[in-house]
């Protein structure tokens, strides 16, 4: 039951990373592509009617955690205390540079609305990359399972560590430029003229760079975490990610030649995932690894809640998950296509 | 105190006082969008489609606003009360957890359609969309109201090998009757919230002599919903949390009235200030033996004093428990007078043109948001100095690992934060209402067939 746990929340997790990271990327990109108060209307527009239902993917990854692995939603926490209440403060901001722009009208609040919403996107994309390394790299738990990182120590990976050093800050760049192409091919898709040349463009300037720290990350991780290979020689089947990565990563650049957009952003779920289940197969059974020894480690046998209430929760989650589908399927149909502005200007954006 | 405790309930107490500022009115103002939408359906009149879409807008930024600063609620269970997340998470986090995957997700596809999709779809989908946007603002108040109420009753759960909680019956959990009668009485006080709120800008058009019928609708809807929803604030849902309060947390109830003593036929305090030291009240103003019998229904009833408990397990804030609820109970009075008072005179179409009780209503606005405060702050006041009622004491249950210096940090920063949150709500609302709703349509133009009859027979 725990493992299955483990699973419903990675899967959580990942379609919070893929839904939300889209309107992160474009977020992102926004100073950038989008010139005039048109397309930036239009930017908002792509991700206006959807960004609230993909944050709600958060809540409700939080939430299972919460239920299912009280003792893991305790430790880590409590113990990334500060990055937490940073990252809340950056969501906070980026929803008002989104919700409240269109009820302002002069074109001075409007630009520092949107680089209110750009920076807090920014930001956001490299936080959640760099506390993905922190959980992929450990951190300093106590015998009695809890621990506080500072935000920094020395920037080296070692007992002491802060929440970054040199590899979270990797993994935070890679986050970031994961999310930023992300949301290009999505804009792209969205998009007609300019604003999707400019979005294509962008994505073209990006997809090497993604690449290149693929690999840089890939080596990194092995060099601070050796033992991570250890599951894949155990179970073989995991060599399998690698190639979804990097067979994703070249569909991704052959569509967008192709000048196939949906193809293209597609892949990029694909490489998202495919990064995602990576780092969850090289945990499992650990969720938390201390860095302090192994046996201080949470797994998700320590932390798991007791079997009654998972048992339960596994009814109500599957009824609530079928309902939630039903939502998307039926809201993306509603505001599918391209994003055009005359049509319902009746609220704002 | 310990500081860091100090620190982790202000940060706590802060945070969701502020946050529920805004659920209440979403809460509030979602039936009588409701409402309004179904009266534009069945007298198939445009006038209440333009007050729908009017609330919607303001419906929408107080949204956002419930939103932002609901996400770090969820997220405080964890940073700053870690010790009682891994006691009770197994417990609480079902209700949590159901909260985000059934209300949540709900209550947003929804408002996305209902806001950005009135031209999309047709007129009974969008009056759907509304009805969907209530379910989903109201079942995940319920979620919250069970999450609270077992942390006051706690039910359905047996200890873990590691001491900490496990859930045993999640339909004790879900239909805790602490959780159906708190319910009850706390969505009846939103909707107070969001009746004399429409009152209010109703009655700040019609004495700004502004978009006149819209304001008539606004006043109308609104102190009907205020009446109904204050009355039965009172009776039964108030009288029953009283009650229950008496039965399940009698020291509570003890300090809510400021009964020292164990006595029968115990008097009811309307007015006075409670001397905790010398265990009087200063300027007492009583109805003798009435407390006796509104908890137990009989006059020379015994009522539990505090001084059947020891000292340490008193609420650590006797005073401030006190005047909270006296607050709430004197609002809610006043509520009924007011709203009864404007009803009587919309009867008599009288109200339109009798300004001075549109003052009235124009200044009650911010006194249901004091009532609800009070209410939230008596009952959770009122629990201590239990976080979990009688199995986790508040001071067992803060996050150990996170320092005080580090709790006032990001205590500092929120309060940083929600000011500018508050200056941009104020003046965002502002626009709204300065703006008004659209103007009625230039009969000139032969678009609206309706409403011709139907307005006929409201003026
Ligand atoms: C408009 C707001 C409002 C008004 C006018 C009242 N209440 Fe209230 N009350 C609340 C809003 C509220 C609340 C915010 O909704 C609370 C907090 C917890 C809860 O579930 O409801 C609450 C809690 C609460 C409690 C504490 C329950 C506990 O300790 O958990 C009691 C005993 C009462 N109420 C009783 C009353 C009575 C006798 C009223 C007489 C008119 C009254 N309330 C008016
Ligand atoms: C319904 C969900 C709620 C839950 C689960 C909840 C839970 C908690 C928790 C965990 C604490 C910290 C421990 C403590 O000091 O007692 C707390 C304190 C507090 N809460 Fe609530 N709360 C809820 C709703 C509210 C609301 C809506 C308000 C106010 C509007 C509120 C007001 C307070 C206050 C004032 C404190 C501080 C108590 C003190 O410092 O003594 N709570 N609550
Ligand atoms: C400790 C207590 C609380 C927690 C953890 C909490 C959590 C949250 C969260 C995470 C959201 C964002 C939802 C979204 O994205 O749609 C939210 C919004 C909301 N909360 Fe709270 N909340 C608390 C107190 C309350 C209380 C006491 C109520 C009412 C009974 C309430 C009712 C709502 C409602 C109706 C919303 C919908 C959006 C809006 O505010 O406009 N919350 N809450």
């Amino acid at each position: 039951m725990a493992t299955i746990w483990f699973m419903i929340v990675a899967v959580m997790v990942a379609m919070y990373v893929l839904f939300d990271g889209f309107d992160l990327g474009a977020g992102a990109l926004h100073l950038i592509i989008a010139k005039t108060d048109e397309e930036r209307r239009t930017v908002l527009r792509a991700i206006g009617p959807v960004w609230d239902g993909n944050e709600v993917w958060l809540l409700a990854a939080g939430g299972t955690l919460y239920f299912a692995f009280p003792l893991l939603y305790a430790s880590s926490f409590s113990g990334f205390y500060l990055p937490l209440m940073m990252v809340l403060w950056l969501l906070m901001l980026r929803a008002i540079g989104i919700e409240f722009r269109s009820h302002i009208g002069d074109p001075m609040s409007k630009s520092f609305f949107d680089v209110i919403f750009s920076v807090a996107s920014i930001l956001l994309a490299i936080f959640f990359g760099a506390a993905l390394g922190n959980v992929v790299r450990g951190v300093p738990l106590n015998p009695n399972h809890y621990f506080f990182e500072p935000l920094w120590t020395n920037w080296r990976v070692g007992e002491q560590n802060g929440i970054l050093d040199w590899y979270t800050v990797i993994c935070g760049v890679v986050a970031l430029v994961t999310l930023t192409l992300h949301g290009s091919l999505y804009l792209a898709t969205k998009t007609e003229g300019d604003l999707n040349l400019r979005a294509r463009k962008a994505a073209s300037v990006l997809w090497p760079v993604e690449m290149l720290l693929t690999i840089v990350s890939f080596v990194a991780t092995v060099l601070v975490v050796p033992h991570v290979l250890e599951n894949y020689s155990k179970w073989p089947i995991g060599y399998l990610v690698p190639v979804v990565v990097f067979a994703s990563l070249g569909y991704m650049s052959y569509a967008h030649n192709k000048g196939n957009d949906k193809g293209a952003f597609l892949a990029s779920c694909g490489y998202i995932v495919g990064m995602l289940v990576g780092a969850a197969f090289a945990l499992y059974p650990n969720v938390l690894p201390a860095s302090t020894g192994p046996e201080y480690s949470l797994t998700i046998f320590n932390t798991a809640a007791g079997s009654h209430g998972l048992g339960v929760g596994f009814v109500w989650w599957t009824l609530g998950m079928l309902l939630a589908i039903g939502y998307f399927v039926f809201i993306y149909r509603m505001f599918r296509g391209k994003v055009k502005l005359e049509e319902g200007s009746d609220h704002g954006y | 105190m310990d500081s860091a405790l100090l620190v982790h309930r202000l940060h706590f107490a802060f945070t969701v006082t502020y946050h529920y500022l805004f659920p209440q009115l979403t809460m509030g103002l979602a039936p009588l969008i409701l409402i309004l939408k179904t009266l534009a359906i069945r007298k198939n009149d445009e006038r209440y489609d333009r007050a729908a879409r009017f609330w919607a807008k303001i419906f929408g930024i107080n949204f956002v606003i419930g939103v932002v600063t609901g996400i770090p609620m969820e997220f405080q269970f964890g940073t700053n009360w870690s010790y009682f997340s891994r006691f009770a998470g197994g417990v609480i986090g079902q209700t949590l957890a159901m909260e985000g995957c059934f209300a949540f997700f709900l209550e947003s596809t929804f408002l996305g359609l209902f806001l950005y999709g009135e031209k999309r779809l047709s007129k009974t989908m969008h009056w759907f969309t509304a009805l969907m946007v209530f379910l989903g603002s109201w079942l995940s108040g319920y979620f919250i109201v069970a999450t609270d109420a077992w942390m006051q009753n706690p039910v359905g759960y047996e200890r873990g090998a590691d001491g900490s909680l496990q859930l045993t019956s999640f339909w004790q959990l879900v239909l805790n009757p602490w959780a159906w009668l708190q319910y009850a009485h706390n969505m009846s006080g939103s909707v107070i919230t969001g009746g004399f709120v429409m009152a209010a800008v109703g009655s700040f058009y019609l004495l700004s002599r502004k978009h006149v019928d819209q304001g008539q609708i606004f006043v109308r809807v609104g102190v009907i919903a205020a009446l109904i929803f204050s009355v039965l604030q009172l009776f039964p849902t108030g009288d029953w949390a009283g009650r229950m309060v008496a039965e399940k947390q009698p020291v509570t109830l003890a300090a809510m009235e400021a009964v020292w003593e164990t006595s029968p036929g115990a008097p009811l305090v309307i007015l006075g200030q409670p001397d905790v030291a010398q265990q009087k009240i200063d300027n007492a103003i009583v109805i003798p033996k009435m407390l006796s019998f509104l908890t137990w229904r009989r006059w020379n009833a015994e009522v539990k004093g505090l001084n059947q408990v020891p000292k340490e397990d008193w609420p650590d804030n006797v005073p401030l428990l006190y005047y909270a609820y006296h607050i709430m109970v004197g609002l809610g009075t006043i509520f009924i007078a007011v709203s009864a008072v404007a009803a009587f005179l919309l009867w008599r179409d009288k109200l339109y043109q009798a300004r001075w009780i549109l003052w009235v209503l124009l200044l009650m606005f911010p006194f249901p948001y004091i009532a609800n405060t009070a209410g939230w702050i008596t009952a959770e006041i009122g629990r201590q100095p239990w976080l979990v009622y009688g199995l986790l004491r508040t001071a067992d249950g803060y996050s150990k690992m996170v320092s005080a210096g580090n709790g006032w940090f990001s205590l500092l920063g929120f309060m940083g934060m929600y000011t500018v949150l508050s200056l941009l709500f104020v003046f965002l609302v502002r626009r709204e209402i300065e703006h008004g709703p659209e103007p009625e349509p230039d009969p000139a133009l032969p678009k609206i067939k309706a409403g011709s009859v139907a307005s006929a027979e409201v003026r």
